[in-house]
């Protein structure tokens, strides 16, 4: 079994496959490097040297020092983060549907997180900053929606997809018409909150999105193994001890949170969710979607996408969502047209 | 006592009032160490009786023992050390390897930080050459024929290391060369010392393998034993409704049934 690599420590050990191994060291480079890109790049250009002096806490230059530290770290730290969130939630929805199409942003969870955090802005008044109650309420109740509808054959494939792509057609009226019953100024906020941006993100919603990523990526990693079985059919899953129904309902739950995390970060970041975990699959050539790839890619797209956004038009920044839109839109037509021709 | 029992078995499907009862009160014991093989009309309650002893149904009454425990005692993994399962018609995502089907039946014996140890890979190693698929270790499990494929479904079920295993009509669309070497897979095991279950429908193919064999019909098991002892004109006009005549199988002495139906204008078509 030379295909894979094992890691063994004591009676520990960790398995994968030696491309898989080698792709997740590219993306974790890939990231890196884009995280370094970030940090330099700006109206207020920063060099390499400045960049690791400011990071380390030396350095003379305190403006660049405030910019890599307050400014530009918090943002790429929100944009991996973020990435990762999404990349892993639409692995988990994936499995769990055993679709390339269920993924959040196609099945209203998105919307949904979205919604939540429209009536936050718009009906209580709240700032920006203090959306992400409403987005991960509106996740979560939207998770509530659809396994009502779904509940007599369970959370599974077709049904899931369809009947989340109803709900979500559904929210996406409900967010239109609280934005256009929304006064001038609250509707500005919540048009410029809906593209999905990382602008001026700081330090404390960077935090908050970190911690609560980092456990929900833990969850998603316990599920893992488990989710990969599903794939054989529910049968087969249960024939070696997998509780397939708490498995796919866990699942369900930690994607749900990553999604409503990640978009109560940044507003609703399109597609990252949808192709993350295709791209990453392809990359590794495996058969189905984990959760270190998946997040890796999912981190590396935002954050790229958010340097594109930014120097794209300089000096005027775009929305991250508007370029991770285009891209997404691109990869979706294409997606399909693969799958309507093996048919 | 043997290692896989059930008494008293209700099992319906739908709900509480309109269900419909599959199983009604079944008692069995399965012989240790041998090939019990299970048949009976369509609907007659065999898969189900197969999937109920798997832990695959709920029962609404009456329990299964395994080595003397009720199997709703044990613990998921717990259970699935103990009994494999074949399901009817598995799939596999396009693109798996063999290798890494084979590999996932070792999942009951592994936990998220202990993936995959020496054990692990014998276990595999030894599934993929009792069920002869070694050779197709790194081919993808779509690109292979039935039989193949059926043999790497057998192997992931054998890297579980179940003393009890359970084959859920194991040679339903194979052609006769694929269900016999299924077959003769299924005897080895045996031989070897497990406990084999196989549901099947081919009725000269299940006398041919039982070691025992159980005869279901309408929810009840109506005999039981050697095949040789219990098969008989009477029984298969019982069970199927169907009028014959049974022969010995002229190599291996194993019952043979011979349906009189179409037989009609032929000699000796009317003696029944």
């Amino acid at each position: 079994m030379t295909t894979h690599v094992l890691i063994r420590v004591g009676a520990r050990s960790v398995r994968f496959r030696r491309r898989v191994a080698w792709v997740l060291l590219a993306l974790a480079a890939a990231a890196v490097v884009l995280a370094g890109i970030g940090l330099m790049l700006g109206d207020y250009g920063i060099s390499p040297g400045q960049v690791l002096a400011a990071l380390t806490g030396g350095g003379d230059d305190r403006l660049a020092a405030y910019f890599v530290r307050e400014v530009r770290l918090p943002r790429v730290v929100t944009a991996l983060v973020v990435g990762a969130a999404l990349g892993v939630a639409g692995s988990l929805f994936q499995n769990v549907t055993a679709n390339p199409l269920g993924s959040p942003d196609i099945i209203g969870f998105t919307t949904g997180a979205a919604t939540g955090a429209l009536v936050q802005i718009i009906v209580l008044g709240s700032d920006t900053g203090s959306v992400a109650i409403g987005a991960v309420l509106g996740g979560l109740g939207t998770a509530l929606v659809v396994h009502l509808l779904t509940r007599p054959h369970g959370l599974t494939g077709q049904r899931l997809v369809l009947v989340g792509i109803g709900v979500g057609a559904t929210l996406t009226a409900v967010d239109k018409l609280l934005v256009v019953r929304a006064s001038l100024v609250t509707a500005q906020t919540a048009a410029q909150w809906l593209a999905g941006s990382l602008n001026a993100v700081l330090w404390p919603r960077a935090t908050v999105a970190l911690v609560a990523v980092a456990l929900l990526i833990g969850a998603a990693f316990a599920l893992a193994r488990p989710l990969q079985l599903l794939t054989l059919g529910d049968d087969t899953a249960r024939a070696v001890g997998v509780p397939a129904q708490r498995v796919r309902t866990l699942a369900v739950l930690v994607a749900v949170g990553l999604v409503s995390i990640a978009t109560a970060a940044t507003g609703p970041i399109a597609f990252v969710a949808l192709a993350a975990p295709q791209v990453s699959r392809r990359l590794a050539g495996t058969p189905t979607s984990g959760v270190a790839g998946p997040a890796l890619t999912g981190a590396v797209l935002v954050l790229g996408s958010d340097l594109l956004a930014q120097r794209l038009l300089a000096p005027t920044e775009l929305a991250v969502g508007v370029v991770t839109g285009a891209l997404g839109g691109v990869y979706l037509i294409g997606l399909l047209a693969l799958e309507w021709r093996r048919r | 006592m043997s290692r896989l029992e059930a008494k008293g078995l209700e099992v319906g499907y739908g709900s509480e009032r309109g269900a419909r009862r599959v199983l009604h009160g079944l008692d069995v014991a399965i012989p240790d160490g041998v090939m019990t093989v299970i048949v009976g009309p369509n609907a007659c309650g065999k898969s189900t009786l197969l999937r109920t002893l798997a832990r695959m149904l709920p029962a609404s009454a009456g329990t299964v023992v395994a080595d003397g425990r009720p199997t709703a005692d044990y613990g998921p993994k717990e259970l699935a050390r103990v009994l494999g399962l074949l399901p009817q018609s598995p799939t596999a995502p396009d693109g798996m390897t063999v290798a890494d089907l084979v590999a996932k039946g070792r999942y009951p014996h592994q936990s998220l930080l202990r993936q995959w140890s020496r054990r692990d890979e014998e276990a595999v190693a030894a599934a993929m050459g009792a069920a002869d698929v070694a050779a197709l270790a790194q081919r993808p499990v779509d690109e292979l024929s039935g039989g193949q494929r059926q043999r790497v479904w057998l192997a992931m079920a054998l890297a579980q290391e179940t003393p009890l295993l359970l084959l859920d009509e194991p040679t339903t669309y194979l052609d006769i060369a694929h269900q016999l070497e299924v077959l003769e897979l299924a005897r080895r095991l045996a031989r070897e010392g497990r406990t084999v279950v196989a549901v099947l429908h081919e009725l000269h193919l299940a006398f041919r393998y039982a070691d025992h064999l159980v005869v279901m019909s309408e929810g009840q098991i109506v005999a039981e034993g050697e095949p040789s002892a219990i098969v008989t004109e009477q029984l298969m006009a019982d069970v199927y409704d169907l009028p014959c005549r049974i022969i010995p199988d002229p190599l291996t002495g194993t019952p043979l049934v011979l349906p009189l139906v179409g037989t009609v204008g032929h000699p000796g078509a009317t003696t029944a």
